[in-house]
């Protein structure tokens, strides 16, 4: 299990850019970014080093942010992968609420991050099917 | 031009016959108001005690002004006269923090309102073999039931559509012929816009005629809708507090609408100091009904502005005429023509937890209607990082806000922030509602 930070902002120009210079004054590094526009308002999601304090800085600071449950899975890079991971979570019928992966090096490895209704099922029902569940510092040794 | 009366003598009584009537009248409202908790001690203050204490007219200058606050803290039964089990009907209408205003009418009341608007709609021109299709909403908003009963009691041939579902609208319109309406501008304009999609032209109806009321609107307006839809196109005002429709309207002669003053005493004031203005004078209007019995109200400020014209009209009512209502002496908005106060939005949005503290409303027009947009801040502390959450948020105020405020907002959710905050009292309404 890992810590993704959710952040609400109006979706308007500028707002990315106040969060982002906030964390780079704090040097909270990014790994994984994600924005979705609802309308007027947007999330923006970040899996950084250090969430706690990237969330203390953001509260500090009048933002509307806060701290969710995710799920780091490290796979290997090879056609079948995704849907070895889909097909067990689907045996446990839990489902994703939000999910984002890529490529960290072509052929060898790839990182998902995911969003799901029931967490300690998802790790159990990855786990039997091999995957690798990492936390946050485990990035680094990728 | 043909005129049509449903009380000749009554529309054409000499002022001095009429002020006798509204004494003999004033006196039996003020002993129906002694019954009640809210005016005993307020009439007692001034030394009324009992109605023959009011010897002239004049005298009801004496008694204090009712507000709609009055009315509110009356909320539910602190103006009734009568036992509950004489009262046939309740309206209650918007309040200005949510705890709405209660009127109770005794089947006599019923009979006395459904006659002004017979007369009203009488003094149009329209009588039984009109097709009358009544747009406004019906329930507690008094538009609808007010001009339905008075339009059977005419005879007219009454479609009781309420408000909405504009194809459908028009369909009844083509298939019974209708001749009159009763309708807000905005829709009226609302209507044509959507003719063309229904592939019906103004010729394939048999419209004469529309009492166009609960929104302002200008001269210019009007003849631009009866140019469209090539009618004649009546001035219509009331309020719940004074029944509703039918307190005054215009005659064909369409110069100003006649205040049916046998019934409503009419009082224009200055709104800052309360002093009586003369006629011709623009100042807030204060009526008394003097003709109910369930809730007697004496000198109800309205907060609507207007003028009383002066001279009489070729029509030969004697009663005077108001001009169009020109604005309000306080916040009140009304959007198609539902009367809605912003403190009434801040007492539903406040009740969420998960708001903030900011917030402001916006007003737009979408075609001819009115659109309401309620910008709130969230809470940073209440905020658990779901977008579900956000739209659950989202559903639950404007669920609240229509249960509540009978509106349908557009609900948008903002950073903690990044409303703009202003000093002292917050502006929070921005109009940017082309007037019509």
């Amino acid at each position: 299990m890992a810590k993704q930070l959710n952040i609400f902002v109006d979706n308007k120009p500028g707002r990315l850019n106040a969060v982002t210079d906030l964390l780079a004054i704090k040097k909270i590094n990014i790994f994984i970014f994600t924005i979705q526009d609802r309308g007027e308002f947007g999330l923006i999601k970040l899996i950084v080093d250090r969430p706690g304090d990237a969330n203390l800085a953001l509260l500090d600071e009048g933002y509307a942010s806060a701290l969710k449950d995710v799920i780091l899975v490290s796979v290997k890079d090879k056609p079948g992968n995704l849907h070895k991971l889909a097909t067990a979570l689907q045996k446990k019928k839990i489902n994703l609420t939000d999910a984002r992966g890529t490529v960290l090096a072509p052929s060898k490895l790839g990182l998902c991050c995911l969003e799901v209704d029931n967490i300690p099922a998802a790790e159990k029902a990855l786990k039997q099917a091999g995957f690798d569940i990492i936390d946050i510092k485990e990035i680094y040794k990728l | 031009m043909e005129q049509t009366f449903w009380r000749k003598r009554l529309e054409t009584i000499e002022p001095a016959e009429l002020a006798a009537m509204q004494l003999k009248n004033l006196r039996k409202v003020v002993g129906y108001a002694l019954r009640t908790q809210f005016y005993k001690p307020r009439l007692k203050a001034v030394g009324i005690t009992s109605p023959e204490d009011i010897k002239r007219l004049s005298d009801i200058e004496r008694i204090p002004f009712t507000t709609k606050d009055d009315l509110r803290e009356c909320y539910p039964n602190g103006l009734l006269s009568v036992p509950m089990s004489e009262v046939v009907r309740i309206h209650t209408s918007s309040g200005t923090t949510g705890i709405p205003t209660v009127i109770h009418h005794t089947q006599p009341d019923l009979d006395v309102w459904t006659d002004l608007v017979a007369r009203s709609i009488s003094a149009t021109g329209a009588g039984k073999r009109d097709i009358f299709q009544n747009m406004m909403t019906y329930g507690m908003f008094t538009g609808g039931l007010g001009l339905h009963y008075g339009a059977e009691r005419v005879g007219m041939t009454v479609i009781p559509m309420g408000g909405g579902n504009t194809k459908r609208q028009i369909q009844i319109m083509k298939d019974f012929g209708t001749t009159v309406l009763h309708i807000t501008p905005s829709y009226m304009l609302h209507i044509f816009s959507v003719l063309g999609e229904c592939g019906v032209a103004v010729k394939d109806l048999k419209l004469k005629k529309a009492y166009l009321g609960a929104e302002p609107y200008s001269e210019d307006t009007r003849k631009m809708i009866e140019k469209l839809w090539q009618i004649d196109v009546y001035n219509s005002y009331g309020l719940s507090e004074m029944n509703g429709p039918g307190v005054a309207f215009e005659c064909v002669h369409k110069s100003g609408m006649h205040v049916w003053e046998d019934v409503y005493h009419m009082e224009v004031i200055d709104p800052k100091t309360g002093v009586k203005h003369e006629d011709g004078k623009e100042g807030e209007l204060v009526f008394t009904n003097l003709q109910r019995e369930a809730t007697p109200l004496l000198r109800y400020r309205t907060r609507d502005v207007a003028t009383v014209l002066k001279g009489r009209c070729a029509c030969g009512r004697t009663h005077r005429r108001i001009s169009r209502i020109t604005g309000r002496t306080d916040d009140m908005l009304i959007i198609n023509g539902v009367n809605v106060y912003p403190s009434q939005i801040e007492a539903v949005i406040m009740k969420v937890p998960e708001v903030g503290n900011n917030y402001q409303i916006h007003l737009t027009k979408d075609g001819a209607l009115d659109e309401i947009i309620v910008k709130v801040e969230i809470y940073s502390k209440m905020f658990k990082g779901d977008l579900s959450q956000l739209d659950k948020l989202r559903e639950r105020i404007k669920d609240d806000l229509r249960a509540s405020i009978i509106i349908n907002p557009t609900v948008q959710l903002h950073e903690p922030g990044s409303l703009p905050v202003f000093e002292g009292k917050a502006k929070r309404v921005v109009d940017n509602r082309v007037k019509i």
